[in-house]
């Protein structure tokens, strides 16, 4: 209605150059603007009269026909923001109360009164620009040295890599051939002891029997109650323990049969034939009640162990958790590999010390035991080096494996860890791993996740990453966090947030993140 | 940060629902036969009604009939007054004659006291009284023995009181100190075995097998055999101190763990009406059932008592958050209303004698000339209180309205802002997050008027508080919005933390303004905040004072772009019986929690809503959202259908939930947009951003656990089409707001059924999946997953109606398949109306303040058409206090169209203006002239599309208070 059709841009630049075009059209759009023909939307699909040009009356389609009012929905505004950047708003926020553009221009007719902050916000953002881009070429530098650090980094882990798997080799072949002689060694040990150990229980045998005997004789004595170097029916009739039938009592045929069918035996019949049939039952006179048992059989020697290794298998087990492994990664480096516990004695020394000792190895014997202990022990100690080996050649791989960017800039990152402390939290990220939130005040760690993937979007894919399938929520998903990385001088966590519910958003500042510096002087500014 | 939320937040809720995770769980809610005055009031069985009517007593005065009953079992009194009101209303108040102590009376619901009209007796017998009721034509015959009321119009039978001898009146009593009035309910059975022993001893006799204590009476004495069967029915309907009433809970009654002690017994209240002629009844929500009511036959009656739901099951008659005791009956005659003010836990039964019957039944009774006259019976049960009915007589829909809302107010004008898209979610986090999605809205240029905070905005859920980490400049923050000129809602609970150090705690106990324990001392119940007060808002005084907490220098950093939601208003108590308060605790005055529990939220929205007037000095209107609600909460602001969920049966029930409120005087009323719980998919996202933005309160809102939800979400298409569905909202404002005048003037709903504005045509009457905005717009929404097309049905015989976005005209009355996208909202513009809107839709609705109109005239098959437009500042009383406004009415006929004043009383000076006029179903015309008053014509210019019938009217460019005319030559 009221809306002057057409409005001189006397912008507040003081430039030379002063272009008359209707309001809220830039300065490349101009020629379409001709005062003195009619108009022509810009999509062609109609014609319209100048005058209805920003008459605050839609009349193209496209919206073209009101560049400088509100009247199109699909309309959009030009704001030169003289000394800052030149914008275009949508026509709704023309004249709609609030300060869209910082040169005002969009605030003409709304009673509202907006400032021309653009200086202020040029040079503010001149100078934000300048800081950045002294962060960025600083970040960049340091960003090169990392990559430089990676580059060597990746080089000596290859390095070191290859010279393990050609060390493996030798490390194989050292431990083949110890193994060797470790059997080489163990044979003539075997057989050395096998011979003591014969031996040892031949002599045990024979004791045993001179045991028996003696035994024999003296309940042959003890029988023998007339003395007349015969046991009779009715003398061993008196030990009614003997009972054949288990009626209480020891008939004469009962006795006879234990006698070997006959009415008596004499001391040697007795020791040979009668005593083996009533040893069992027989119950020296005098101590009715507490009768020594039988000797109880100690057949077995004590079996020298070979050296099996006890397996304790609570500590190891532990070990297997995941989150222990991980959380071990990343002190320990995976240099050493994890050392079994020490092997536990295991707990027989109470029965062994029963047992009868067996008597030391004779020299001879003895010297081939060292000699293939010796032999075993050089030949573990291969083995667990070869292990080691393995261990290393298998982190260096994993770590060689990850995608650290397209020049390893975030290779530093690995095996680092990062902590920003808020109000009730204290979060920890730690790349390529997990990320993890612990209450200030105490309480248990939560996962928020473990490394997923690097997910930035296509055309910047290392700008972003992934960790997922962390602790899960209560009704709802695992917890899972994005890392936003940005471009800083420092490594640095610098927000953590929950925008939605456990889906954490963190932001790293690293130099791995920044671009290269863009040659000062190419931002343009305005247009004019 | 999620682990300690989850803490507070779930383990609150977990002990409340260990049961499935996503229904109800019925068991923490009672049926009828759970709550004992509901079951005794249910055991009376129709038959002859002890009660005469002592007709004798009749008293009349200038207004007012007064007459006492008798139950001629207990022969306790009872004062019957009849009152004719004006605007064709009957008041009947039934009461004790002399209660041995006063019984509550519902205050601060009715607006005032009604005005009455003249009564006279017309005619007389031994049995009967004529009555006349005023001018209205109306007639009551009162019948003495047994006691009933008939309601005639001429010769024709409107309604009757008591035709089932159903009223029952529990008097106030001293308990019996007998030995079986010491017996609790809970040693009740020991009783009942010992009588059964007693029973068994006797030959004749045999044990009552039903264990349906209701139907027990004493034992009959030897020789009284025969007359057993009439003594047991004058019993069972008598308030006769007998021991049955013990058993079921008189005086004690214990629900899960929860013994309420009941010291004043037995109370309560029943009545049954019959209405003749009616199928169709409506109204008394809240429910999550269609919008037509049905026989509770069978079943549990429809229950009224304001509770927390968690997780609330669809299509069933459990109570639900708010409660207004108004149903509606509706005929191609005739529209009644039955407004029973009472504010106890209410039942409410519907029986039909047409129900069972198949269509085919149907017409065989028509055919054969015979069968009965359809009737809907309907029966009110309350737990305390007196019997307080209102009549509303109609004859017409909108009578019923008025008549309502004269008694009850009408809705409040919201001020435009409410009117407006709210986005909300439990919760935002903190002021960046608040920042952030403000911002979201302006880079993906989808309008948004206000942002709102749920309960993890406070320090420690203390309301009036700010977390002092997450919101350490709520000023700032609020200042950000207002230079958007968007605003903020913070909830405010009643709920108050238990805690020494909190300022609003140490007040209300200093002052003694928290509810009492049956002992006197305040009641804690567990909450949001752990262990909590609860104001006492039924005491003015209390509510006085909370008023005064949201003036600006009590409510730190509060400022005028800040508004208030109150929640858990019913109230919530987490750890009380069927999650709320004790009915046993007391308010102010001595009243028990039981009288007045479904008040409770009605108070804490006026309380809160007289404070934001108060802040501004008496200028500012409120808007203040309450959970719970009670006849006449339409006074105060919006209400919403609470914790809805993510599902399609949900967003389908939206509309009956709404348009029952709607019936019923509340007309700002939404659903969370999105479902509150679980996580929507972009689909029934966007569906629900469709048929919200067509219903009166658009508000998305999401439970804490949900995934985040902000419209540009769901990738670039769905984003589109939700800004599309918010746009077409916001383009309609300016119809909103004049709808909502016209409610806050005239008690007509906003959202309307069919059947309001098509009372004759009984296709309309069980239609609830599409609905009328005003009376010009009508609307089916896509409510069904992976639809294709919708059956839109419209009514109005002879009558066209134009699709607002094709502008295809359709003849009605006439079911059409409407083959329906992802962009598709089935909605039409009647023939005959004229719609403003305003087409520069901006970032929010006061950016658009000074916008120009458009006029959509719809031509009746006529030629005609008419509509209308207010206009005030949009947020002040200004319009009410100093006349400061426009209202405008325009007509279409003869080829002209004129504006002129639809009131002269209103003056305002607006900075709009007309831009356009488009005209659907009109021919080309030669030439088209502006004419203003000693102004010389003008020539518009103008387009017409052939094809549709469009005729667009550029530029009149007349401001919107001129008056004018156009005529198309």
């Amino acid at each position: 209605m009221l809306l002057p059709l057409l409005l001189p841009v006397l912008s507040a630049l003081a430039s030379a150059v002063e272009v008359k075009r209707p309001r809220g059209v830039s300065l490349t759009n101009h020629h379409f603007y001709e005062e003195s023909k009619p108009f022509t939307c810009l999509d062609g699909s109609s014609t319209i009269a100048f005058e209805w040009v920003n008459d605050d009356y839609c009349d193209c389609q496209d919206g073209s026909d009101e560049p400088g009012t509100s009247a199109c929905p699909n309309g959009r505004f030009h704001c030169t923001n003289a000394g800052y950047r030149p914008q275009y708003i949508p026509s709704s926020r023309v004249n709609d109360g609030v300060c869209d553009c910082c040169d005002a221009t969009d605030e003409y007719n709304s009673g509202f009164v907006c400032e021309n902050t653009c200086k202020e916000m040029g040079r503010k953002e001149r100078e934000a620009l300048a800081q950045m881009a002294e962060v960025a070429r600083e970040g960049f530098q340091l960003k090169q040295v990392l990559i430089e650090e990676a580059s060597k980094g990746r080089e000596d882990k290859q390095r070191s890599l290859a010279e393990l798997q050609e060390g493996k080799k030798s490390l194989e072949e050292q431990v083949e051939t110890l193994r060797s002689v470790k059997e080489a060694a163990e044979k003539p040990e075997k057989e050395a002891k096998e011979i003591h150990q014969k031996k040892w229980e031949e002599q045990k045998a024979a004791e045993k029997a001179a045991r028996e005997q003696a035994r024999a004789s003296e309940a042959f004595q003890e029988l023998d109650d007339d003395g007349d170097g015969l046991v009779s029916v009715a003398e061993l009739q008196t030990h009614v323990e003997l009972d054949v039938d288990g009626d209480g009592t020891l008939s004469e045929t009962e006795a006879q049969t234990l006698l070997g069918n006959a009415l008596q035996a004499d001391a040697s019949s007795f020791r040979d034939a009668v005593w083996a049939a009533i040893k069992e039952n027989y119950k020296p006179e005098g101590l009715p009640d507490a009768a020594p048992l039988p000797e109880a059989p100690r057949e077995e020697a004590p079996e020298p162990q070979p050296d099996l290794p006890l397996e304790q298998p609570a500590p190891e087990d532990d070990y297997d958790e995941e989150e222990e492994e991980e959380g071990d990664d990343d002190e320990s480096n995976e240099e050493e590999p994890k050392v079994p516990p020490a092997k536990q004695p295991s707990d027989k020394t109470a029965e062994e010390d029963e047992a009868e000792k067996m008597p030391p190895y004779d020299e001879a014997t003895q010297a081939l035991i060292d000699a293939a202990q010796k032999a075993r022990e050089q030949f573990e100690e291969a083995e667990k080096s070869l292990k080691e080996m393995e261990d290393s050649i298998q982190s260096l791989e994993k770590e060689i494996s990850f995608d650290f960017g397209p020049q390893g800039e975030f290779a530093y990152l690995y095996s680092q860890c990062y902590e920003l402390t808020t109000t009730e939290y204290v979060y920890r990220l730690c790349p390529f791993n997990r990320v993890s939130q612990k209450p200030k005040h105490g309480g248990a760690e939560t996962n928020l996740g473990t490394w997923g993937s690097w997910a930035g979007p296509d055309e910047n894919k290392f700008s972003v990453m992934k960790y997922e399938h962390g602790t899960g929520c209560w009704q709802g998903p695992n917890r899972s966090t994005t890392v936003k990385l940005t471009c800083g001088k420092e490594t640095v966590v610098t927000s953590t947030t929950e925008p939605s519910r456990c889906e954490y958003l963190m932001e790293l500042v690293t130099p791995a993140a920044c671009q290269e510096p863009r040659d000062p002087g190419a931002a343009d500014h305005d247009e004019l | 940060m999620a682990s300690e939320r989850l803490g507070m937040a779930a383990l609150a809720w977990m002990a409340l629902c260990l049961a499935a995770a996503f229904a109800v769980d019925r068991s923490n809610f009672k049926t009828c036969e759970q709550s004992s005055f509901c079951k005794r009031q249910r055991s009376v069985k129709p038959g002859s009604s002890p009660y005469r009517a002592l007709l004798e007593s009749l008293q009349l005065s200038q207004d007012s009939m007064k007459l006492q009953l008798v139950n001629e079992v207990n022969k306790v009194p009872l004062l019957l007054e009849l009152y004719g009101l004006q605007g064709n209303m009957t008041r009947i108040k039934i009461n004790e004659l002399s209660p041995l102590r006063p019984r509550y009376e519902v205050p601060d619901v009715l607006v005032h006291d009604p005005p009455t009209t003249w009564l006279a007796v017309t005619g007389r017998d031994e049995n009967s009284v004529e009555l006349s009721l005023g001018d209205s034509g109306h007639k009551l015959i009162l019948t003495g023995k047994p006691f009933r009321m008939d309601l005639l119009q001429g010769r024709e039978l409107v309604l009757s009181v008591n035709p089932r001898g159903l009223l029952h009146f529990e008097h106030l009593r001293h308990r019996k100190d007998s030995f079986s009035d010491k017996v609790s309910s809970s040693v009740g059975s020991l009783w009942d075995k010992i009588k059964s022993l007693f029973y068994r001893e006797e030959p004749k006799e045999s044990a009552p097998e039903d264990g349906a204590a209701g139907e027990e009476t004493e034992p009959a004495l030897p020789g009284d055999q025969e007359s057993s069967e009439k003594s047991t029915k004058s019993e069972e309907v008598s308030d006769g101190p007998n021991r049955a009433e013990e058993e079921l809970g008189s005086w004690e009654e214990t629900f899960k763990t929860h013994t309420d002690s009941k010291p004043n017994g037995p109370t309560s209240v029943g009545l049954d009406f019959s209405l003749p002629g009616f199928e169709h009844v409506y109204g008394i929500p809240e429910h999550a059932d269609n919008l037509r009511l049905r026989t509770t036959e069978g079943g549990d009656p429809y229950r009224l008592y304001n509770l927390d739901v968690f997780q609330y099951e669809l299509y069933n008659p459990m109570a639900l958050y708010g409660s207004v005791p108004l149903l509606l009956a509706h005929n191609t005659q005739r529209t009644l209303g039955i407004f029973w003010l009472n504010a106890a836990e209410t039942w409410v039964d519907i029986s039909s004698n047409t129900a069972g019957k198949t269509l085919f039944g149907k017409m065989l009774d028509y055919m054969q000339g015979g069968g009965e006259t359809p009737q809907t019976d309907v029966r009110w049960m309350s737990e305390s209180g007196i019997i307080d009915v209102f009549l509303l007589l109609g004859p017409a829909p909108t009578d019923v309205f008025r008549q309502y809302t004269a008694l009850t107010g009408t809705q409040a004008l919201p001020p435009l802002f409410a009117m407006a898209y709210h986005q909300s979610r439990w919760n935002y986090n903190d002021e960046e997050d608040v920042a952030a999605v403000d911002d979201g809205f302006d880079t993906h240029d989808i309008p948004c008027d206000v942002i709102w905070l749920d309960i993890e905005h406070t320090d420690g859920k203390r309301y009036f508080t700010w977390d002092p980490n997450k919101f350490p400049q709520p000023r700032n923050m609020l200042g950000r919005l207002a230079a958007k000129r968007r605003k903020m809602v913070s909830i405010v609970d009643p709920h108050i933390k238990v805690d020494s150090g909190y300022r609003v705690h140490n007040e209300i106990r200093s002052r003694g303004f928290y509810v009492k324990t049956k002992d006197g001392s305040d009641y804690e119940g567990w909450c949001w905040p752990g262990s909590s007060g609860y104001p006492d808002f039924t005491n003015p005084e209390m509510r006085a004072w909370w008023a005064s907490m949201f003036s600006y220098d009590q409510y730190e950093a509060s400022m005028e772009n800040l508004y208030v939601w109150n929640d858990m208003n019913e109230p919530s108590v987490f750890n009380g019986p069927e999650v709320t308060m004790y009915k046993d605790a007391l308010h102010e005055g001595g009243w028990e929690h039981r009288d007045l529990h479904n008040l409770y939220g009605f108070y804490v929205q006026m309380a809160t809503a007289q404070g934001l007037e108060q802040r501004s000095g008496g200028l500012e209107r409120p808007f203040v959202l309450s959970r719970a609600f009670f006849a006449g909460s339409q006074r105060y602001g919006a209400v919403w259908t609470g914790d809805n969920a993510a599902e399609w049966d949900h967003l389908k029930i939206s509309i009956p939930m709404c348009l029952s409120l709607a019936l019923a005087g509340i007309s700002f009323c939404g659903a969370d947009v999105g479902g509150f719980f679980k996580s929507p998919d972009a689909e029934l996202l966007v569906r629900w951003y469709q048929v919200g933005a067509y219903q009166p309160f658009y508000r998305a809102h999401a439970h804490l656990d949900t995934v985040r939800r902000e419209p540009w979400l769901f990738g670039e298409e769905n984003k589109a089409l939700i800004r599309a569905a918010v746009r077409q909202r916001y383009a309609l404002l300016p119809y909103w707001y004049t709808t909502f005048y016209h409610s806050y003037r005239s008690g007509q709903p906003v959202m309307r059924p069919l059947w309001v504005e098509y009372p004759d045509d009984v296709t309309t009457f069980s239609i609830d999946d599409q609905f009328l905005i005003g009376n010009a717009l009508l609307v089916h929404p896509v409510t069904e997953q992976g639809a294709h097309g919708v059956q839109v049905y419209l009514p109005g015989k002879g009558e066209v109606w134009y699709d607002v976005h094709s502008h295809q005209k359709h003849h009605a009355p006439q079911t059409l398949y409407v083959p329906v996208i992802m962009s598709s909202i089935p909605a039409y513009q009647r023939g005959g109306s004229i719609v403003p809107r305003k087409e520069r839709v901006r970032r929010s609705s006061d950016c658009m303040y000074r916008d120009p109109y458009t006029l959509y005239v719809a031509l009746s098959p006529q030629g005609t058409a008419e509509g209308d437009l207010f206009i005030d500042d949009g947020h002040t009383y200004n319009f009410e206090s100093k006349a400061q406004y426009l209202h405008r009415h325009f007509s279409f006929a003869s080829n002209t169209l004129t504006a002129r004043s639809a009131d002269s009383k209103g003056v305002f000076e607006s900075p709009a203006w007309i831009e356009r006029v488009v005209i659907l179903g009109a021919g080309k015309p030669a030439a088209v002239f502006l004419r203003q008053p000693g102004m010389a014509d003008t020539r518009l210019d103008f387009q017409h599309e052939p094809e549709t019938s469009v005729l667009t009217l550029r530029k009149p460019g007349i401001n919107i208070g001129a008056d004018w005319s156009i005529s198309l030559r």
